[in-house]
């Protein structure tokens, strides 16, 4: 049999090129998540001044701060969390233990994988329909509400996926002690999956510090530091949006300084939950 | 001793014992199982609000304008005349620029940590795709608005001007002026954005083929490519098409991000680099300030639209990661 030549270089041409685009595709994603971090610190760190921290948001052409923002962003997402935490982690208890693979069980695990990846701003939608519109007022309350809707699946799909990994016979041995199931979940359940759980809130809050969109037409913005949840409430990313497509450069200057703070509390939180994670399962 | 005395006697004992059984707690186990139950029903119950809500508040565009609304290239809050022609089309151009640029992009990231990377890259490399879905969408938004418009404003749109504007039936695609916002932007950032949700699916179902089957191929001489394409490929093919369709709904619904670039203009262009508009852009610019029913319930259906796109999208995706995931157990 004689070698085919024509046959063995095309092979070796087309490894070559796959291979190199292979690379190029790696470094192309990379490289865009290093230059928008290198831009995030280049032009945040320049912006970041210790009156953004205990001044509130300017009027046009005065100076100011985002301490209005940082305190409703933390307002609204303390609220939206321990809002949706319980209802997530008895949700995912009941799809990890009572309703397995039950039809119905199977429905709802469906729908929150699809709640998952919905668009946010049909959150927004819906919760203004329901918290804005009846009440005639945009609200710290509504603002919350849609930030709990959007972490909620979060929690539902981590809580779920680890009471999954406790063994059976963890289980068992619960229940032959004469141990309700209520209790044995109580009890052994959520001990053993205690730090994945924590793992999914500290997940949910990273997306919900950075979400804009659901909080555009629920909480609104306010120019001010507000007395309360229940008038609008200015966050951090509506004030990034705000200032970022204004015209002036002084406002512009103020997003990139918030755009730096709400990038580095996502990623610390992403990491951080990663390496809990690590070590649960270690 | 009877039944009665002999209850007493015990009653008495036990005050005197250490308790036997914990203290009686108010929770039953039906109780609990009730409560977990009423969460993960809450769950679809939201879900079920959500759809009954944007059907309920888009009747009103919809009794008014009819099937006409999906029709009519008119957005004019003035005259409160409304149509959904235009940003359904740039929704479904930009998602269709974020596929061709990131599909290509993910799956050759997710061949280079499967098959060509050392060992010790893989794990930073992991985490650096996953931090890459982790950055929010408005900076990415900004990004784009600050960093990526101006550059493609200045190098890249004039050269794809000059060189492709020219072409007998492409070249309307690259004509007009370089603003550096408008669709080309939004599909571009889109695309990256969605990179690292189709190439983690793709790692994962990737490494959940059978290593017999690598060996096999790598054992009858294939190039790492021909392994790649021609049996990983292949066999993770649900996987990967679910993890597409993942992303597909993601550039689909994707708000602030495209906000920032995409111009916000009622209008059809066949120019790439014109500004338009999409569905989520739009509620996400207009809704607070459509004071009059007619034109926010004509948001309102667009919100509608856009549900049941990505609905189905999504729906799809699931479906067959589901049947892939299927495949991996067997």
């Amino acid at each position: 049999m004689t070698p085919d030549r024509p046959l063995y270089l095309r092979r070796r041409a087309s490894e070559f090129v796959m291979v190199g685009l292979a690379w190029a595709s790696t470094l192309i994603g990379v490289a865009v998540l290093a230059l928008i971090l290198a831009e995030l610190l280049r032009r945040g760190l320049m912006a970041l001044h210790p009156s953004i921290f205990y001044r509130t948001t300017p009027a046009p052409g005065a100076s100011g701060g985002l301490l209005n923002a940082i305190v409703g962003s933390l307002a609204m997402t303390f609220i939206a969390i321990l809002g949706a935490t319980p209802v997530g982690v008895l949700a995912g208890t009941w799809l990890a233990e009572y309703g397995r693979e039950s039809k119905y069980a199977q429905v709802v695990r469906f729908l929150n994988d699809t709640l998952l990846s919905a668009p946010s701003i049909i959150i927004g939608l819906f919760v203004y329909g329901i918290a804005v519109r009846p009440f005639g007022h945009f609200s710290g309350w509504a603002g919350a509400l849609a930030l709990a809707l959007i972490a909620l699946p979060v929690i539902v799909r981590t809580t779920e996926d680890m009471l999954s990994l406790i063994p059976e016979s963890l289980r068992e041995a619960g229940v032959a002690v004469g141990a309700p199931r209520w209790r044995m979940i109580v009890s052994i359940a959520y001990r053993a999956a205690a730090s994945g759980v924590v793992t999914g809130v500290l997940l949910a809050v990273a997306r919900i510090s950075g979400e804009t969109a659901p909080l555009l037409f629920t909480a609104l913005n306010n120019q001010f530091l507000t007395s309360g949840m229940n008038t609008p409430m200015a966050s951090l990313p509506v004030a990034i949006f705000q200032f970022a497509m204004s015209p002036y450069a002084d406002w512009q200057e103020l997003a990139w300084a918030g755009a730096l703070l709400v990038s580095v509390t996502v990623l610390a939180l992403n990491v951080g939950a990663r390496l809990l994670a690590r070590r649960s399962t270690q | 001793m009877n039944v009665e005395t002999q209850s007493q006697v015990l009653a008495a004992s036990a005050a005197f014992a250490a308790p036997a059984r914990p203290p009686r707690s108010l929770m039953t186990e039906g109780g609990f199982r009730f409560i977990t139950w009423g969460a993960a029903t809450l769950l679809l119950a939201s879900l079920a609000g959500i759809f009954l809500l944007l059907i309920g508040q888009s009747y009103p565009a919809l009794a008014k304008f009819g099937l006409g609304f999906f029709a009519a290239d008119v957005w004019n809050p003035v005259t409160g005349k409304f149509g959904a022609v235009a940003p359904i089309f740039g929704t479904l151009v930009t998602a269709a620029i974020a596929m061709l640029v990131g599909v290509p992009l993910a799956f050759g990231a997710v061949f280079f940590i499967a098959e060509l990377c050392p060992f010790s890259l893989r794990g930073p490399l992991t985490v650096a795709i996953e931090l890459l879905a982790a950055v929010p969408s408005i900076i990415y938004g900004m990004w784009g608005l600050f960093v990526l418009a101006p550059f493609l404003a200045k190098h890249v749109q004039p050269a794809l001007i000059d060189s492709l504007g020219s072409l007998p039936w492409l070249g309307v695609l690259f004509q007009g002026p370089p603003f550096g916002i408008g669709m080309l932007t939004a599909g571009l950032i889109l695309g990256v954005m969605i990179l690292p949700y189709i190439a983690a699916v793709g790692r994962q179902v990737i490494a959940g083929v059978p290593p017999m089957l690598r060996e096999a191929a790598y054992g009858v001489g294939a190039t790492r490519w021909e392994v790649f394409r021609r049996v990983l490929m292949p066999y993770a093919s649900r996987g990967l098409l679910g993890g597409v369709m993942l992303g597909l709904g993601r550039a689909l619904g994707e708000t602030m991000a495209v906000t920032f670039v995409i111009g916000n203009a009622h209008h059809i262009s066949a120019s790439l680099f014109a500004p338009g508009t999409t569905i989520s852009a739009s509620i996400a610019n207009e809704f607070t300030e459509a004071v009059d029913d007619i034109y926010q319930s004509s948001l309102l259906t667009l919100g509608l639209i856009l549900f049941l796109i990505t609905f189905a999208v999504l729906a799809a995706a699931r479906f067959m990661l589901a049947q892939a995931a299927r495949q991996v157990q067997l």
